[in-house]
């Protein structure tokens, strides 16, 4: 009798590409639903914007580089790249930016790389850091959260897609009566402005920790993360470098200044930190690869955020933390490269 | 001292499989009866060929030596059958590298006559060691583990090491293979005779049998005979079900929490590893004078009507095999010699049972797995790759042939388990990736080394050559130099002498 022939092993791999992403997507529904229900729908527009302008990008650059686009588009990280960028980007933004930095991420920052694995930077990074410093107008102005501020106004779902479309609010409204600085901005400003940390902090929309609304997300994306977690799609070290790389400077200065420093539950829920530890950080592709390697990795992303909080000219830095560190991920990765197996140790004699 | 204990070292990474071993360990081992052929490799071993000693027509006798050990790492082969040879022929086997390999074909006569036994040995225990070695080589024993390292020679080489350990193979760990689990329930005191030989001849103080924990029946078995003996030597441990525990060196480290160095031996660790197979078959050779003439082997996957275990004639077809217990499945799509993380896959079941033949898996086509995609770096194989590599470094430096890269990230110390690719979410076959890389490595490793060696040869014929024009030269110019001082009559003379030579030297 005559069979095939095959390489060995013989069983079949059960995990796949397009599965993780789909389950990073998955892992982004509940912070997707608070955000919802804090900022409006306009999460929605921006998700379906991006959406089609990331998987449009990623169609016509497989075709520019002659290879069949159902080969990229079917491992669906475009579709976690675009989810990325919006939930980066204010409630309300008009189309043109998201479109801008949804291209930018894809056909720049992943595609001229070489595509998915081939990218240096995590794309939906560099898309987001394109249209920061491009429009920087547009993506300071977030929608004031719902519950318990006075004057909270919030937009319908036509008034949204209006806004969306063509950067125009209804005539009874301006832009200052629906937007608000985010708490982050309200603090860096406030620390500058040398009024002291529990001064800012009596504000109502700082909220519990980090921010009215913005901590109720944070708290769904570490639930979507620990889901990842236990569905081993991402590993320890890189959530846990990134908070230790955060939380033990701002502990430090808190403890040392507690005036003109927020806490470091602050640094924990606002901003998009928690965003950043669970589903940013952790793109495989751009993050180091070595298990020491993702934990320093994650604690430069960390200490780079609270570096640009504290003193640079960004309230959040989260993109250029991640941007920074994937420029060192090579070195990481040479300098801490696992012990092989039956190799000498450092410190055994040769 | 029977009851299992746990003090163990740390492996890295591995992973839990499911063990599909079930279906063939229902059913005693069943005895294969003497097939019409027996195809007998003469390289059934890691070494050098053996060399034939009989002819084509000529009658042999079960037990009879047809081919003697060649070469410093040899091992003999004996006919698993009385008949007549008919013919010495390539024939397609399952190895590492090729189809076909040089075989010798008996045609039985079924009547399965035994050699006559030359002599009984008396006790082992009053044996001198290096008679113990010599006779181990004379009675065809190698590795059946999977290895098939020559068994006297490995013992040789051990006895030139600082020993404390010997520990016995018997954790199985790859899936749906369970001869080994068979052999320890039903020939328990033979696992723990061939390790009394082994110890007696290697002076070793201690014993570690290793079964895994899928197997408690075998556990409970070694235990039992281990109580009767009641010799302190033997320490029975059981190791978690993990694969790939039962690769050698992951079983030294295991065991002993001792890493084997890179490029070395377990024995570097003062470790030496056998099968139980080996260990029982040692036993078969020294205390009931039966060379290495059958093997257990497990002959299971969906493609089989009736998995289960059978003893076989080295030298049986796979063919034979399958027809003995039931023959194929109308899913009956693969045939792998060996287990489903590491066997080798062949086209037809025309080659034979030989002595490394642990397992002969038929399966269904697998499912169309996921296509391959390129690299997303996830790390899923680091974090399983019991040697702790980083295949996905090594991927990347594969695809760029970079060899200086490949080694300093490990490619030499892979062990090939197939752990990586069995979580690779992009589906990529790193092991295949990796053996090839080897093997190129290894291609342009020789191909540097001929072209060195011939370059050398090139300079010293050039040197040579050198020489001998200085020489001639030198001649030359004494005899112009002699014959000037000697004058133009002498030149005269010379010419003369050139144009009409003397007929005797012609």
């Amino acid at each position: 009798m005559e069979f095939v022939r095959r390489e060995a092993p013989y069983l079949e791999s059960k995990a796949d590409v397009a599965t993780m992403m789909l389950q990073v997507l998955v892992a982004l529904i509940p912070a997707a639903c608070a955000h919802v229900w804090y900022f409006g729908p306009g999460l929605l527009f921006n998700l379906i914007v991006a959406t089609v302008f990331c998987a449009g990008g990623e169609a016509l650059m497989m075709r520019a580089r002659g290879r069949a686009p159902e080969t990229a588009l079917s491992d669906y990280s475009v579709l976690v790249t675009a989810a990325l960028l919006a939930f980066a980007l204010p409630s309300l933004t008009p189309w043109w930016v998201t479109a801008t930095g949804s291209l930018f991420a894809v056909v720049v920052a992943k595609h001229l790389y070489g595509g998915l694995g081939f990218n240096i930077f995590n794309p939906a990074m560099v898309g987001y850091v394109v249209i920061l410093i491009a429009f920087p107008m547009e993506l300071n102005l977030w929608v004031a959260p719902r519950m318990g501020d006075i004057d909270y106004v919030g937009l319908s779902i036509l008034q949204t897609i209006n806004y969306t479309l063509t950067g125009t609010l209804p005539d009874a409204l301006t832009f200052d009566a629906v937007s608000r600085a985010t708490p982050l901005d309200a603090m860096q400003s406030g620390l500058r402005g040398m009024r002291t940390y529990a001064e800012i902090r009596t504000n109502p929309m700082m909220g519990d920790f980090g921010g009215r609304g913005w901590e109720w997300i944070g708290n769904f994306f570490a639930i979507g993360g620990f889901w990842l977690l236990v569905k081993k799609i991402i590993r320890w070290q890189i959530p846990t470098g990134v908070f230790a790389g955060l939380l033990i400077p701002a502990g430090l200065m808190y403890i040392i200044a507690p005036g003109s420093n927020a806490s470091p539950g602050f640094h924990l829920f606002s901003g998009a930190t928690i965003l950043c530890a669970f589903f940013i950080a952790t793109d495989p592709v751009s993050a180091a690869t070595s298990p020491r390697g993702r934990f320093v990795y994650g604690f430069g992303i960390g200490f780079l955020i609270f570096v640009i909080r504290k003193w640079g000219s960004y309230a959040d830095g989260v993109a250029f933390a991640v941007i920074l560190m994937n420029m060192a991920t090579p070195a990481i990765d040479y300098l801490t490269r696992p012990h092989i197996v039956g190799h000498p140790r450092r410190g055994d004699r040769p | 001292m029977s009851a299992p204990t746990y003090d163990l070292g740390k492996l890295h990474g591995g992973l839990r499989l499911p063990g599909n071993k079930e279906n063939s360990t229902a059913a005693a081992i069943q005895q294969v009866p003497v097939p019409a052929h027996l195809i007998l490799p003469i390289t059934q071993h890691v070494g050098d060929a053996a060399e034939p000693i009989v002819g084509i027509g000529e009658r042999v006798l079960k037990g009879q030596l047809i081919a003697e050990p060649y070469g410093s790492l040899g091992a003999p082969v004996h006919a698993s059958s009385s008949g007549k040879i008919v013919a010495i022929e390539p024939w397609p086997v399952s190895r590492r590298h090729g189809d076909t390999a040089p075989c010798i074909v008996i045609e039985c006569d079924g009547e399965d006559r035994a050699v006559e036994v030359a002599e009984i040995l008396p006790a082992f225990e009053t044996l001198p060691a290096d008679f113990l070695l010599s006779r181990i080589l004379q009675g065809g024993i190698v590795g059946l583990g999977g290895a098939v390292f020559p068994t006297a020679q490995k013992l040789m080489q051990a006895t030139t090491c600082k020993l404390e350990y010997l520990i016995l193979n018997g954790v199985e760990c790859e899936p749906y293979i369970s001869c080994d689990d068979m052999l320890m329930r039903e020939y328990a005191e033979k696992v723990v005779g061939g390790a009394r030989i082994l110890l007696h001849a290697l002076e070793v103080g201690s014993c570690y049998i290793v079964v895994e924990s899928d197997k408690p029946e075998a556990i409970r078995r070694l235990g039992e005979v281990l109580g009767d003996l009641n010799d302190d030597r033997f320490v029975l441990k059981q190791v978690p079900t993990i694969y790939p525990s039962g690769g050698e060196d992951q079983l030294v480290q295991l065991v002993t929490n001792l890493e084997v160095p890179t490029g070395g031996l377990p024995t570097d660790v003062g470790c030496v590893v056998q099968n139980v197979g080996t260990a029982a078959a040692i036993n078969d050779w020294i205390i009931d004078n039966k060379p290495l003439l059958s093997r257990i082997t497990t002959v299971t996957g969906d493609g089989v009507a009736q998995p289960m275990n059978v003893e076989a004639r080295i030298g049986t077809t796979v063919a034979d095999i399958v027809n003995f217990v039931g023959g194929y499945t109308d899913r009956a799509e693969q045939l792998i010699i060996g287990g489903p993380m590491t066997g080798k896959s062949v086209t037809t079941d025309r080659v034979p049972l030989v002595k490394a033949t642990n397992c002969i898996l038929v399966l269904s086509e697998a499912p169309a797995g996921g296509t391959e995609r390129p690299c997303i770096r996830c790390g899923d194989c680091a974090a399983v790759c019991p040697v702790q590599l980083l295949p996905q470094q090594l991927f990347w430096y594969a695809c760029a042939d970079d060899e200086a890269k490949m080694r300093s990230y490990g490619l030499l110390d892979c062990i090939e388990c197939g752990c990586c690719d069995l979580v690779c979410p992009s589906h990529i076959p790193l092991t295949a990736d990796f053996r090839t890389a080897r093997a190129r490595m290894q291609e342009q490793a020789d191909e540097k080394a001929r072209a060195e060696r011939a370059r050398q040869r090139f300079e010293a014929r050039n040197e040579r050559l050198r020489q001998e024009q200085q020489i001639r030269d030198e001649e030359l110019a004494k005899q112009k130099e002699s014959a000037r001082k000697a004058g133009p009559d002498a030149i005269a003379e010379i010419l003369m002498r050139r144009q009409d030579p003397p007929d005797e030297d012609r």
